[in-house]
């Protein structure tokens, strides 16, 4: 990879400064990003790692009920303390494998949005609150297509929210070479609704399936998906599936998420 | 009761002492003082003339020592092809060259134009990134029957055009196949692809190239399986450095299944600079790298046609098959679909005729050559497939079918020119019904109904070829090497021996299995036998490992000399004995005389023959030290019964492998754990092309599967616990082990069972599916199904 | 370039390293400790994996930098103090758990963070956790017996090897 400065401050404040340079990059787990410069295919001039900020980890409680995820959170983390929600703690107990879950983050996983990835559709179809060091993003108005946000340049996740949903289930159909998601459904019921979120298979990346949200809000069963049909026109298609077959999953990983959801 | 040494005992591993703790010496280890590294800039066009290169701006970048063009190799050889096959027209093959860095063309991505030595690799891809590379592109040749059309673009100007070759197999029986298939009573047709497939041994190629100025010497350190072909072939066709100044090195090699027989440019590079810039020079491939530069396998394209009389007979095979050589001859690459292929196309069964036709093709890809099977897996799938649909569309029991059919007589000689010397095809499928509990699968059928998921059996025998030979027959097929194997025995005063062996142990474990041999001919600890092989300088010539040839062919040398040691060690008992020599007995490490209780220790004989004082000198030589070169007189012929269960999610189309079950015949067994691992890891890579491997290119000739992110490498969680069993055991004939070689078999064996089980669990749920090309992703697999 | 000092296998152990030195490097190439391999450039074979303050990482994925301070512990520590293999070695001998070797120091560190997390892991739970480490030769039927031995379970009944 090109060489880079490193710097790892230990608080946000630094690490805003430390951003504001020419060029400069932030540094979660770099399970994605640190591949990414071994291909040559991005050349910050300078690495800031979030992992040294204490105010970034962890995962708790507010008093809103929301469960609170640091931004430099690893996946591992996750997985273990976020039991109040055992539909994300599951979600990021089968990201990637354990030796990447004990590195990346979930703030990482968030500002990469990677089209496959399994956090965005936990964020999006929980409704959590993306909270940065500038403001407070909804879900709905965070991800912009594929490795797009909302963040502005420089701008830190520092902590995600998640709504507690009453019941919630995350199905992913992996990709058989990289295991990320070749389609990705989760399924979140809330009193006031349902929410679908849907990742690995959309040109435009993660999105809602709103008609699958509005059967599921009047039947909360599998059933209640029966002759809704995705169109395969916007999917993805490569080497591991057709646009159709993409389209044909999420119908199935919807149905099963929602049998699951607990 | 297991034995606890010796020959069929399950050993534990030697080798495995240094792997565990992180002491094992890969070439990647290896470090020389002041080396530099070399990063190869490689073609990112798959076809193209080069108009420029211009590397002063790269020169000039900090710790640049030199840079290498197509230019710097004019007058030095080609990169040779180790295998001329003749056209069914008596005509030589039309054989391109190759050249270490480029030379005007560029004929697929990967290929290196140019070589950026610098004191750091990331100096090194720090320049390379400096070259201006001009080049003007021209159409790809990717599909095989496109590059044989009239008016395609050729791959080599050069060239009459893209057909390498057009062979026929027996030539003679042609007309009499199509007289056959035309009055047969029914024939069965399948057309299918053998996937194209990257090796990916989990060490990527490294070569580290260093010279000795003071005299003359060139190493080379390489993650080879045959040090003394590479050698050979780069000494006497590449560099013109003879061999007694070339020393070639392959220590620890973290996996081959043949890619790493070859030899590459990458090692003639490292060894060239080496001198040129009178430096250590190292490469160490990445994975990225390793997808467009280690030779792919496979990738055939194939019609066969199966004739049956009424009786279910079979009566003729008709086979055509496209086979991809990439854009150059790999070294062997000629061989794979030809004497590697079309002699095994007679499989387990008396078919009185067979016919193989294949054009090997040139496209604009990576070269292809042998992978673990090489050949026979082409062979063995699609014979096995036909004949599974042939009982389908018959409406017979597949193994009865198979069973109808067996050769049952030995030695019996097929109508594809070989002669498989033993055999009990029907003593493996009995063991595979039991190991297989195969009575029990309609039980197991109704329980995977009951969650939804369609279950399938399938079945397929194989039969195989190993440890290639004999030289003089495989010389008249056009190989350009010999193929026998050696090995020296060293007896040390104090009793240890030390063998010197031309196979290399690249995970099969000979330093453990070759050890058993040795201390069981002489009745000795196991402990006392060392075994040496990967470094030219202290290894006869040998041929190296690849073909499960190493225990029949090398094993057999290795027996050769231990014989002629015990021989010599017998002359100098007779006279300590003061005995016949031919009363003299060995048995547990001990001479005795025959029906006396007169006896020498093992230990007293050796240290004799080193410190000769009472030594019958006018008879024989001090010293303990003998030399075997075993050249073979036929193939062995290991064959077995794979069953594969699978249950098919039908909502997704994903295919879960439920059980494996492998009834091989390897004749006799020196190590019955380590015999199990290679068949394990064969059936792990079978399955993976079945299921999951497949290395594709675009139109462009760019190559989509291009690292682990896209080409689906067998996990763990891909895989069940494997029933495995070797019991039924027909020895070799011909070799002094009765061994037939056991590295292959799993690869060979296991695709076809797998694609017969998905196609079994379609049909029995009332699907239209007659077949599916490998491989069995959820998308093709749900595609049949909903057509 | 930085200095960078981790305490690797129980010694402290420092050297030179850049930016993009990548902790893999650092310990092959800086410390000479060759026992950790790199397989990949994808982040997915698990060959370089060693643990950090505790947990396993891909060391091909960390930067050096990011290790300063940190306890380290490779292949090369894995061993009993009196240089005989540990259990989990010991075990993948025992039950033919390698055959090249070049997988095998990713596969024995994964395989003890595994059994320090789950001490007595099924068949099924060893696979899963083994996703991120991928083996060429052995079909992984013998590490999984090896990892399920090593936990002190039973695998007399797993097929014969």
């Amino acid at each position: 990879m090109y060489n880079f400065e490193f710097e790892k401050p230990g608080s946000v404040a630094d690490a805003v400064a430390a951003l504001g340079g020419e060029d400069a990059q932030a540094l979660g787990g770099g399970q994605t990003l640190l591949p990414t410069m071994k291909q040559r295919l991005a050349s910050p001039a300078k690495l800031v790692s979030l992992k040294g900020i204490a105010e970034m980890q962890g995962v708790c409680t507010n008093d809103a009920g929301e469960i609170c995820i640091g931004g430099a959170t690893a996946h591992a983390m996750v997985a273990s303390q976020a039991g109040a929600y055992p539909a994300l703690a599951d979600t990021a107990a089968h990201i990637g494998d354990p030796a990447v879950r004990n590195r990346g983050t979930i703030g990482g996983s968030l500002a990469n949005n990677d089209p496959s990835a399994c956090y965005p559709a936990a964020v999006l179809a929980s409704g959590a609150t993306v909270v940065t060091n500038a403001r407070e993003i909804a879900a709905d108005e965070f991800f912009d297509g594929l490795f797009e946000t909302a963040l502005e340049e420089g701008e830190i996740i520092t902590e995600v929210r998640f709504p507690v949903p009453e019941k919630a289930n995350y199905q992913k159909f992996v990709q058989p070479a990289s295991r990320f998601a070749l389609v990705g459904v989760f399924v979140a019921k809330f009193a006031d609704g349902v929410r679908v979120a849907v990742t690995g298979a959309s040109e435009d990346g993660v999105f809602r399936w709103t008609e699958a949200e509005a059967a599921l809000s009047a039947n909360f069963a599998p059933e209640a998906i029966d002759g809704l049909v995705v169109d395969g026109s916007g999917m993805i298609s490569d080497l591991h599936g057709s646009g159709m077959y993409r389209a044909h999953l999420i119908g199935v990983m919807t149905k099963r998420a929602v049998a699951a959801a607990a | 009761m297991p034995k606890d040494g010796g020959i069929g005992a399950s050993s534990k591993r030697r080798e495995d002492v240094r792997f565990l703790t992180g002491a094992g010496n890969y070439t990647d280890d290896i470090n020389i003082h002041g080396q530099a590294y070399v990063h190869f800039l490689r073609s990112d066009m798959a076809h193209g003339t080069i108009a420029s290169i211009d590397t002063t701006a790269a020169t000039a970048m900090p710790g640049v020592v030199r840079i290498f063009t197509g230019s710097d190799f004019e007058g030095v050889g080609g990169m040779p092809c180790g295998w001329q096959v003749t056209d069914r027209f008596g005509q030589p093959m039309q054989e391109p060259g190759h050249p270490i860095l480029a030379q005007g063309k560029v004929r697929h991505v990967g290929e290196p134009i140019a070589a950026v030595v610098a004191d750091s690799l990331e100096q090194a891809r720090d320049a390379a990134e400096a070259i201006e590379v001009s080049i003007d592109g021209l159409p790809a040749v990717v599909d095989m029957k496109a590059a044989l059309a009239d008016g395609a673009t050729k791959v080599h100007d050069d060239l009459n055009d893209n057909l390498c070759y057009d062979w026929g197999f027996v030539e003679e029986n042609k007309d009499a196949v199509a007289k056959a298939i035309d009055e047969a009573a029914h024939v069965t047709t399948l057309e299918l692809v053998n996937n194209r497939l990257v090796a990916n041994p989990m060490e990527p190629r490294v070569a580290v190239g260093d010279y000795a100025r003071g005299t003359d010497e060139s190493t080379l350190y390489t993650t080879s399986q045959n040090p003394h072909v590479i050698r050979l072939l780069m000494g006497a066709f590449v560099l013109g450095i003879p061999e007694h100044k070339l020393r070639v090195v392959a220590p620890d090699v973290g996996g081959g299944f043949g890619t790493k027989i070859f030899h590459y440019q990458e090692e003639a590079f490292c060894t060239f600079a080496a001198k040129a810039c009178n430096r250590p020079v190292k490469w160490t491939s990445t994975r990225s790298e390793a997808f467009i530069s280690d030779a792919h396998g496979r990738d055939h394209v194939t019609k066969i046609e199966l004739a049956l009389d009424a009786e279910n007979n079979f009566t003729a095979i008709r086979t055509e098959t496209h086979a991809n050589m990439g854009a150059y001859l790999s070294t062997f690459a000629p061989s794979v679909p030809t004497w590697l292929h079309g002699t095994l196309m007679a499989g387990n069964y008396k078919t009185p005729l067979v016919y193989v036709n294949v054009k090997a093709v040139f496209t604009n890809t990576v070269p292809v050559d042998a992978y673990r099977g090489a050949g026979r897996p082409e062979a063995t799938f699609q014979l096995e497939r036909v004949v599974d649909k042939a009982a389908r569309e018959l409406g017979v029991d597949p193994i009865a079918l198979r069973r109808q059919n067996f050769i049952t007589e030995f030695p019996y000689a097929t109508p594809v020119a070989v002669e498989y010397d033993t055999g009990d095809y029907h003593g493996t499928m009995d063991k595979l019904e039991e190991i297989a509990d195969l009575s029990g699968f309609a039980a197991r059928q109704a329980a995977s109904e009951a969650r939804g998921k369609l279950r399938g059996l399938g079945v397929n025998c194989y039969i195989e070829a190993c440890g290639i030979a004999p030289s003089n027959l495989v010389g008249q097929l056009g190989a350009r090497a010999g193929l026998y194997e050696s090995a020296t025995v060293r007896v040390n005063a104090t009793g240890g021996l030390v063998v010197m062996t031309g196979s290399h142990s690249h995970g099969q474990g000979h330093e453990t299995s070759f050890a058993q041999v040795v201390a069981e001919m002489i009745g000795i600890d196991e402990s006392m036998v060392e075994i040496v092989h990967g470094d030219t300088a202290n290894t006869p010539m040998g041929m190296g490992t690849y073909g499960s040839r190493s225990i029949a062919v090398g094993g057999s040398a290795m027996v050769r000399a231990t014989e002629k040691i015990i021989a010599k060690a017998k002359k100098i008992a007779a006279h300590l004995l003061e005995a016949a020599e031919g009363d003299i007995e060995l048995k547990d490490g001990a001479f005795s005389v025959a029906g006396t209780d007169k006896s020498v220790a093992w230990g007293d004989v050796t240290l004799a023959a080193y410190v000769p004082h009472n030594y019958p000198l006018e008879d024989i030589e001090p010293g303990l030290e003998e030399t075997a070169f075993y050249d073979p007189a036929n193939f062995t012929y290991p064959s077995g019964a794979y069953a594969c269960e699978v249950e098919v999610d039908p909502d997704t189309g994903k295919v879960s492998i439920e059980r494996f079950a492998a009834a091989d015949d390897f004749g006799n067994i020196i190590n019955p754990m380590i015999v199990t691992g290679q068949v394990h890891g064969g059936l792990a890579q079978g399955i993976g092309q079945a299921l999951l491997e497949n290395c594709a290119y675009d139109e462009e000739g760019q190559l989509l599967s291009a690292s682990y992110m896209d080409y689906a490498m067998p996990r763990a969680d891909d895989l069940p616990m494997f029933e495995v069993d070797h019991s039924s055991q027909t020895p070799c004939t011909h070799n002094p082990l009765g061994v037939k070689g056991c590295g292959e078999a799993g690869a060979i064996g296991s695709p076809p069972a797998v694609v017969n089980a998905v196609v079994d669990a379609l049909q029995s749920a009332g699907k239209d599916v007659t077949h599916i090309d490998m491989p069995l992703s959820p998308d093709r697999v749900w595609e049949a199904m909903n057509g | 370039m930085t200095q960078v000092t981790i305490t690797v296998n129980g010694s402290a152990a420092s050297g030179d390293a850049e930016g993009r030195t990548l902790l893999s490097s650092f310990l092959r190439d800086t410390l000479k400790l060759t026992g950790t391999h790199v397989g990949c450039d994808t982040s997915q074979c698990g060959a370089c994996v060693v643990h950090v303050d505790g947990v396993a990482v891909k060391s091909c994925t960390m930067l050096a930098v990011e290790a300063d301070g940190a306890e380290v512990t490779t292949i090369e520590g894995m061993a009993n103090a009196d240089g005989s293999l540990n259990t989990i070695q010991q075990a993948f001998q025992d039950h033919h758990g390698l055959q090249c070797g070049f997988c095998t120091p990713g596969m024995v560190m994964s395989a003890a963070s595994l059994l320090k997390e789950n001490p007595h892991p099924t068949e099924a739970e060893v696979r899963e956790y083994l996703e991120g480490n991928i083996c060429r030769c052995t079909g992984y039927h013998n590490i999984v017996k090896a990892i399920l031995a090593a936990s002190g379970q039973d695998v007399g009944a797993i097929a014969a090897e």
